[in-house]
């Protein structure tokens, strides 16, 4: 959808997924480096690693799919 | 202040870590972004109140749902399931899907093909403007209660669970909503409803993931819960994992409710009324940009609806079945005003609805738990949004549009749209401080809430399908729903001992009590409504066009290959939707 303007709402949603994604990621590789003095249930699975990764890369795609540059390059090749 | 919050201030279960906040200040600064950016395409009253009906079925579908996960929901039904077991996924199965399919199917043509802003709209065109009234003030003053009930619920939740200030909370999300609804409109409350849905997802799939690996699976966590079983269900070892084997009588399970309720109560009446008529789920399907959008926007709803227990009820009955305390015993959940009372604040008890955050704690270091905190502002703010944005529309067309100024022009509506979400904010904000010095006013609101939504099916359906059901049956038959389903409540409260005659066992629980209420006044509507119309002059067939069944010539759609079809797609929701039954039968 893109309602209008040149940005879509799946735009968005990738930026905030990307975001978070890498945030938690780097959070994550912190803490194999230097693991937390109270570590939560089944820290050892070190899910902040894993799940940020998925969604870093999950944001990616869609900001990228998604991204202005993108759009308007669709836009031209259906219009030709 | 309420006495109850006083004690709450003293202890909080997680603390924030500044990656948390990190992402809960992203979250804030993305949502403003948002509204900023859609500003400037709100300027008709298509584009503020209906998002210019242009969303495409995915976009619909998504805010169609997610306007109903909010975050009184996720903790509420997570706390239930903890305290009814896996019974508590009825109100997403059979309370759900097939109403959301009926809506698809059979409904959505009538709403779409009469271009109606609203559902008090619809009544208007069917039954006059009586019952558009009738309906609509009581849609709009419940939308902005609830509206504040939430904004209090959303300050009491980050109080328990981050120890934040109330005021604090209040502020900061009325404000937030208010800017951003106010902006852009029905377009940016749905842009913020669809990042929710991603959000809520990307916060709280982790839960049932972890916890499924601790307890050994599905047979594992069953195994564990059977332990842990309370005294009165340890003789019906399947009352917290079956879904119908235990409905059979009253008695055999943890809500006291028999398939009847489950059937007739939740699934025709409370789940049909809500899916099918309460404009706060409606209005998303409305925005669609064609008919045939229209249609499967509720049928995705559908789909993802089916998933959500993975994220609620499952870590309820993960919790049942792993929660220890500091000592590595079995830490018991118990009622919230057990759990918040000074008694129970100094033993350390914890209520139902605590569920979700504790296992939340459990698993989630910091920056997991800032993104599941996040997904919890996030529901609370859309379900807030969505309210306000609900009443602003309801509000614009049918109170000030059709009662008070009836030649309102469209730019006039726009600025009274805007002013009316600001307003709408304002007296959420009067109703959040007033829910906190009485408390007890939460229930009888949320109470007059649902009573309102199975006498208004009643009526919608008879007018859909129904020729003959006129103006005055119409009118009377919603009226007498609504007093009835209002007296019903009274009467429970005054005399408890009535639940024998109104829930059809002294045995039934809250939930199994609005089961049958709903049913009962839902009864009532129809009858009267029949029997109104059938001594009352019908409309003429011209005057129905597009508004009955029968009457409505549905619009060819463009020719679209069989698995692009309404149909199939509904009957894959449907057939998934059994397997769901019989699995956990």
């Amino acid at each position: 959808m893109k309602s209008g303007g040149s940005l879509s709402i799946w735009f968005f949603i990738g930026v905030s997924l990307a975001v978070n994604g890498a945030i938690i990621f780097a959070r994550g590789i912190y803490e194999l480096a230097y693991p937390p003095e109270h570590q939560v249930v089944l820290y050892s699975l070190h899910a902040n690693v894993w799940w940020g990764a998925v969604l870093l890369v999950l944001g990616l795609f869609f900001s990228l799919r998604f991204s202005p540059a993108s759009e308007r390059a669709r836009t031209a090749a259906g219009k030709s | 202040m309420n006495p109850a919050l006083l004690v709450l201030s003293s202890s909080t279960l997680v603390h924030l870590s500044p990656v948390d906040l990190v992402i809960i200040v992203f979250y804030f600064a993305l949502v403003l972004a948002i509204g900023l950016y859609l500003k400037g395409q709100a300027n008709t009253g298509e584009d503020f109140f209906m998002a210019g009906r242009e969303m495409t079925a995915w976009v619909a579908g998504l805010a169609f749902l997610s306007a109903n996960l909010g975050s009184l929901e996720l903790m509420g039904w997570a706390g239930n399931s903890y305290k009814y077991g896996i019974l508590a996924a009825h109100w997403y199965w059979i309370g759900a899907i097939p109403s959301m399919l009926f809506l698809a199917l059979i409904m959505m043509p009538f709403y779409y093909v009469c271009k109606t802003h609203s559902v008090p709209g619809y009544l208007k065109l069917r039954f006059g403007q009586d019952s558009q009234a009738l309906s609509s003030i009581s849609f709009a003053l419940m939308t902005v209660l609830m509206s504040g009930i939430n904004m209090y619920a959303m300050a009491v939740v980050m109080k328990v669970v981050l120890g934040w200030d109330l005021n604090f909370s209040i502020i900061v999300s009325s404000v937030t909503v208010a800017i951003y609804v106010a902006l852009g409109g029905l377009r940016s409350a749905i842009f913020n409803e669809v990042l929710q849905f991603f959000l809520i997802w990307a916060g709280a799939l982790l839960i049932p993931i972890l916890g499924l690996i601790e307890a050994g699976g599905w047979s594992g966590l069953k195994a564990k819960i059977l332990l842990n079983l309370t005294e009165q269900h340890a003789a019906n070892p399947g009352a917290y994992t079956h879904l119908w084997s235990t409905l059979g009588n009253f008695s055999d399970n943890p809500m006291g409710i028999n398939w009847a309720g489950i059937v007739f109560g939740l699934g025709a009446v409370i789940a049909m009324g809500y899916w099918t008529t309460d404009f706060l789920v409606v209005q998303r399907v409305l925005a669609a940009k064609d008919l045939r959008s229209a249609e499967l926007a509720p049928i995705i709803g559908a789909a993802f609806k089916m998933m959500v227990p993975f994220i609620v009820i499952l870590p309820g009955l993960l919790g049942l079945a792993l929660l220890r305390d500091g000592s590595g015993n079995l830490l018991r959940l118990v009622p919230a005003d057990l759990a918040w009372s000074p008694a129970g604040q100094a033993q350390g008890l914890h209520g139902y609805d605590e569920v979700l955050p504790l296992m939340l704690a459990r698993y989630c270091g910091p920056g997991l738990l800032g993104l599941g905190i996040t997904a919890l502002i996030a529901g609370f703010m859309s379900g807030m949004a969505g309210n306000v944005s609900a009443f602003s529309t309801v509000w614009t067309y049918d109170i000030y549009g059709a009662l008070i100024n009836k030649n309102a022009t469209d730019e006039g509506k726009v600025r009274m749209g805007r002013w009316v979400t600001v307003i709408g904010v304002a007296i959420s904000i009067g109703t959040a401080y007033l829910v906190m010095h009485a408390q007890s006013i939460m229930d009888y609101v949320q109470a007059l809430f649902s009573f309102f939504i199975a006498p208004l099916f009643g009526t919608v359906i008879l007018g859909m399908l129904w020729k003959r059901a006129t103006k005055a049956g119409g009118f009377w038959g919603l009226l007498a729903g609504t007093l009835s389903s209002v007296g019903m409540y009274t009467w429970g409260k005054l005399d408890p001992s009535s639940v024998r005659y109104l829930a059809l066992s002294d045995k039934a629980q809250d939930q199994a009590q609005n089961m049958f209420r709903a049913l009962w006044c839902w009864l009532i509507c129809v009858i009267v409504t029949v029997v109104v119309s059938l001594m009352t002059k019908p409309k003429s067939d011209a005057e129905l066009k597009d508004l009955v069944y029968g009457l409505t010539p549905i619009p060819k759609q463009e020719h679209v290959n069989w698995f692009q079809s309404p149909i199939f797609w509904g009957a894959v929701v449907a057939i998934v939707f059994v397997i769901l039954q019989i699995i956990f039968w």
